[in-house]
């Protein structure tokens, strides 16, 4: 693919993920928290069903950086893992295909949290 | 000055700052979509350095929560997260953010109550919904396959 396409795609499937999430925030006041939780969710459910895996394919970053590429990167970890695993499976590929996040979230966290010093907070 | 209800309310529409909605949007949609280039540049030069498509995205999500970390430390996320809205909560950026911001805050209450528990505050919610609703995947699947004579 033309690489001047390649980056239109990630820029405009992404800024659409991230407009939804702004609408579902004015329109519905719904809390980060809840903001977060539901794109997951739903990402492992558009994975599930097939439809994440295309949409990734087309927008490259523009699918995979927003939270609801790491709920698809959950499902498809859970397939992978069933498919070797069998039932037990189910229990391990979430965890596995999320390790690296999850992982740098809590150590780069720990480090930042570690070095900076507590500020006044600027959002409620 | 004698006002009605409805009067004030129009002078107070007119007065106050315009966070409307055709200004939030947009405005979630550039940084959003930004951060998302970024993304696909990070992506494009892993693979480019030898690293197959799945151990680059890994690695993509990584440099990208390394670096909201240290603009959370450093105050700057959070300022940019005021007119960016959505479009720094959604990407994974958000998430790390969600995670090192309430670990600084809370650090004053304690290294094991405050800042380790508090890191969980919204990381921990997303992971216990997240990782639940790919379990009810992976069983569903399972019975799919066994029903269909795979397994």
């Amino acid at each position: 693919m033309d690489i001047f396409m390649e980056y239109f795609w990630a820029f405009l499937i992404g800024g659409l993920l991230c407009a939804v999430g702004q609408i579902l925030i004015d329109l519905t006041k719904l809390t980060p928290a809840r903001i977060l939780t539901s794109y997951v969710v739903a990402g492992v459910i558009l994975g599930a069903i097939g439809i994440y895996e295309p949409l990734i394919e087309l927008a490259g970053g523009g699918a995979t950086v927003p939270l609801t590429g790491f709920g698809s990167l959950l499902s498809k970890g859970v397939r992978e893992a069933v498919d070797q695993y069998g039932l037990l499976g189910a229990f391990m590929g979430g965890f596995t295909s999320a390790a690296v996040g999850i992982s740098a979230a809590i150590f780069f966290g720990l480090i930042a949290a570690l070095i900076f010093k507590p500020g006044t907070k600027i959002n409620e | 000055m004698n006002i009605s209800n409805q009067e004030y309310g129009e002078l107070a529409k007119r007065v106050s700052p315009p966070s409307s909605m055709t200004k939030t949007i947009p405005m979630a949609f550039v940084i959003g979509g930004a951060i998302c280039v970024l993304g696909e540049a990070l992506l494009n030069m892993y693979q480019a350095l030898g690293f197959d498509r799945d151990n680059a995205g890994a690695l993509t999500s990584m440099t990208l929560i390394f670096l909201s970390a240290l603009l959370t430390g450093l105050k700057l996320y959070d300022r940019i997260a005021q007119f960016a809205g959505a479009g720094t909560l959604v990407p994974i950026t958000g998430f790390a953010n969600s995670v090192v911001s309430p670990a600084l805050d809370f650090k004053t209450e304690g290294f094991v109550l405050g800042l380790g528990a508090k890191m969980f505050t919204i990381a921990g919610p997303v992971i216990v919904y997240g990782i639940s609703a790919s379990i009810i995947y992976g069983i569903i699947y399972y019975i799919f396959k066994v029903l269909n004579g795979y397994v």
